[in-house]
């Protein structure tokens, strides 16, 4: 492989194994949600695995995450287990939160994955105090926040990156620029050519990456977390990328211009950085081969304990309210 | 017995209640150039609404008056705040009713006051449109009502229909109305059908409707409840009891004549709605009910609304959260029981 990056072997196909457990997990989500036995909405993250997983193996389980509906590839790529990911989502006692929060609550915090919402730009805000935490217990832990294009348009976006400036917080702004919020394009709600920029107005370094370029998100991710551990501050990150099956599942992709989606699906970049790995003397079509298949049994694993475990009973639907259960 | 199905044997053409909002949309925009539309989504460019409600309606009256904006609920509820007080009637759709909280500020503190506050001087002659309901399994942040925390904020009126007549009645009203209206859609029921409303129809603000006569007690609902309210009636009338139902339809300013005219009948009350029990509109309603008529009930108010949770995703848990026909039915039973000791 023809770069400059010094990442050793070991991590490239570390970043690999983990872009190939997003895409087949997407893969086999649409698949089950098609037979029926499984009843959610789904907001498919195709399309942009490379980001959350050269991301993620910058942390460690301690740094924090915060996501969003849209945000299953981050989780998975920061070890969120697949069996409590699918007993989750299949709305089952055995979940990560018990079948109550869904796929658009996912939490798992022994992996440092904190909160994930379903409201536009309410990750960022949080994230900032997930980062106040670690500054001022002095633990080196850094907060990630990831979002979409859209929610750079929402006040809670403006309001956490100029506190996390002046507060010089151990904070990542990570946004997954897929061009598109819900039906609506980029150009036609986004003032800012580019959302990096809007970290000028913040004073916080701003970069725009191409989120298709695994040791280039790997890079810029890496440099960012590095200046939040040592008190340098917060960054924002745009990657650039695209949702290859629409905004949610059924989603007929009527307002999408089909070049523009036919582009990115060519740039593919599963695919491509598989036969990089391979022609770099990464990898061989062996290992890798052996990693998805490894992959693909974990899964059938997952989809059948998920769908295995009771569903909550009654007594679930009034615990968990307050910390001595709810009351009548 | 049932004056609904009286009408549909008059008119015979039956529509959505998705379509009757859309058609009352389309006809405001017609019938007055200072109506305008906006909302994440809304054009046709973007499908036109995630569920389709305003589809077509940028084709027809162009961009500018059925416009989609950003992802930004504060500056939508501003704007359109904005535009009212200058004389323009904005319909806000925020797209799903959790999602007013970003624009709480908005709506509370400026919307609802702008009048007051200037001694009449300003006003803002806006409806904001939403979307709720529990049932699709899209868990806490999707699916609440709350209803209750604008009919409790003083300058608000809050409207929930359960009909295509009555959303299509009821929202060129709120669009006429001279203040700010919260209106309320049920996204699971956008798909039941009744008789199509006349165009031009209008439906008064603070006016309920009752849905099914009887005797014995009064059910009172709104938005799907008052649907589960007649399903209740009908598991009622098999056991005897004859259940007056009443459809709240505005739920601030409520109906008092109406519903006291029912109460005064059947000495029994019932108030369902699905947003959470706990200081919920039954509240308000039971206890005006319990004081106007001490001494006069057959038995005591009850109130039904979903236990005092967040909306849960899992299936089981979902299905138990919504109130259901039979709950409804059973302690409407109760109730009658109670009152024949
Ligand atoms: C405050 C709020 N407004 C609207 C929505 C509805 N909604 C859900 S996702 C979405 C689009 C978000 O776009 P973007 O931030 O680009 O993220 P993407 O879905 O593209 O990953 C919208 C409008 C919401 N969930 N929260
Ligand atoms: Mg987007």
């Amino acid at each position: 492989m023809n770069d400059n990056y010094a990442v050793d072997g070991e991590t490239r196909v570390e970043i690999y194994r983990r872009m190939a457990l997003l895409k087949a997990n997407d893969e086999r989500s649409r698949k089950v949600i098609k037979t029926g036995r499984l009843m959610m909405p789904y907001y498919s993250y195709r399309g942009q695995e490379c980001i959350p997983a050269a991301l993620a193996v910058n942390l460690t389980d301690r740094d924090y995450l915060c996501t969003i509906y849209r945000g299953i590839h981050d989780m998975l790529a920061k070890g969120l287990p697949l069996k409590e990911l699918w007993a989750e989502i299949a709305g089952r006692i055995d979940g990560s939160c018990k079948g109550k929060g869904g796929p658009m609550h996912l939490t798992s915090p022994d992996k440092g994955i904190m909160v994930t919402t379903g409201i536009v730009g309410s990750s960022m805000p949080i994230a900032n105090g997930l980062a106040l935490a670690a500054q001022l217990s002095g633990d080196g832990r850094v907060a990630v926040a990831t979002f979409g294009d859209g929610a750079s348009n929402i006040g809670a976006f403006h309001e956490a990156l100029n506190m996390a400036s002046v507060w010089k917080l151990p904070a990542i702004f990570l946004c997954q620029n897929n061009q598109y919020g819900e039906h609506t394009t980029y150009e036609k709600a986004t003032s800012a050519l580019r959302i990096a920029d809007r970290a000028i107005a913040y004073n916080m370094p701003g970069v725009r990456v191409d989120g298709n370029d695994p040791l280039a998100v790997h890079a810029v991710t890496l440099e960012a977390i590095e200046r939040a551990r040592n008190g340098g501050g917060p960054t924002l990150i745009e990657a650039m990328t695209f949702r290859f099956h629409g905004h949610i599942y059924g989603d007929d992709d009527a307002y999408m211009d089909p070049a523009r989606k036919k582009a990115a699906m060519e740039a593919d970049p599963v695919p491509i950085y598989r036969a990089s790995l391979i022609a770099g003397g990464f990898a061989t079509e062996e290992s890798l081969s052996r990693i998805e298949t490894e992959i693909e049994a974990a899964l059938d694993e997952a989809v059948e304990y998920a769908l295995a475990s009771p569903m909550p009973g009654e007594e679930e639907l009034t615990t968990d309210v307050y910390a001595e259960g709810a009351a009548a | 017995m049932n004056d609904a199905i009286v009408d549909t044997a008059i008119n015979t053409h039956r529509i959505t209640i998705l379509q009757a909002i859309n058609a009352a949309l389309a006809d405001a925009l017609a019938d007055d150039e200072r109506v305008f539309v906006l909302g994440e989504d809304v054009g046709d460019a973007e499908g036109g609404g995630i569920v389709g409600v305003t589809a077509g309606l940028s084709k027809r009256f162009g961009d500018d008056r059925v416009r989609s904006t950003p992802i930004s609920e504060q500056a939508i509820i501003g704007a359109s705040i904005g535009a009212a007080i200058a004389g323009w009637k904005p319909v806000a759709e925020i797209m799903l009713m959790n999602f007013v909280t970003v624009a709480m500020d908005m709506i509370v503190n400026h919307a609802a006051k702008l009048r007051y506050m200037s001694g009449g001087k300003t006003s803002v002659p806006m409806v904001i449109r939403t979307m709720t309901g529990a049932g699709a399994s899209t868990g806490g942040q999707h699916a609440d009502y709350l209803e209750g925390w604008f009919a409790h904020t003083a300058g608000l009126k809050v409207v929930a229909p359960s009909t295509p007549e009555d959303a299509y009645g009821l929202l060129r009203s709120a669009i006429d109305d001279p203040d700010p209206v919260i209106f309320i859609e049920n996204l699971i029921s956008y798909g039941n059908k009744g008789p199509a409303p006349v165009s031009g129809h209008r439906v008064p603000l603070g006016k309920a409707r009752v849905a099914v006569e009887g005797k014995d007690i009064t059910i009172i609902a709104y938005s799907a409840m008052a649907d589960r309210a007649l399903q209740a009636a009908k598991i009622l009338s098999q056991a005897g009891i004859s259940a007056e139902i009443i459809d709240l339809r505005t739920i601030s300013p409520w109906d008092q004549e109406t519903v006291f005219a029912s109460v005064a009948k059947t000495g029994r009350a019932l108030v369902v709605h699905e947003a959470v029990k706990p200081f919920g509109p039954g509240a308000e309603v039971a206890a005006t009910l319990s004081s106007e008529f001490f001494g006069r009930l057959k038995a005591p108010v009850e109130r039904i609304g979903a236990p005092f949770t967040p909306v849960p995703f899992a299936k089981s848990l979902e299905d138990a959260f919504i109130p259901s026909p039979a709950r409804i039915a059973n302690a409407a039973q109760k109730l009658v029981e109670q009152g024949k000791l």
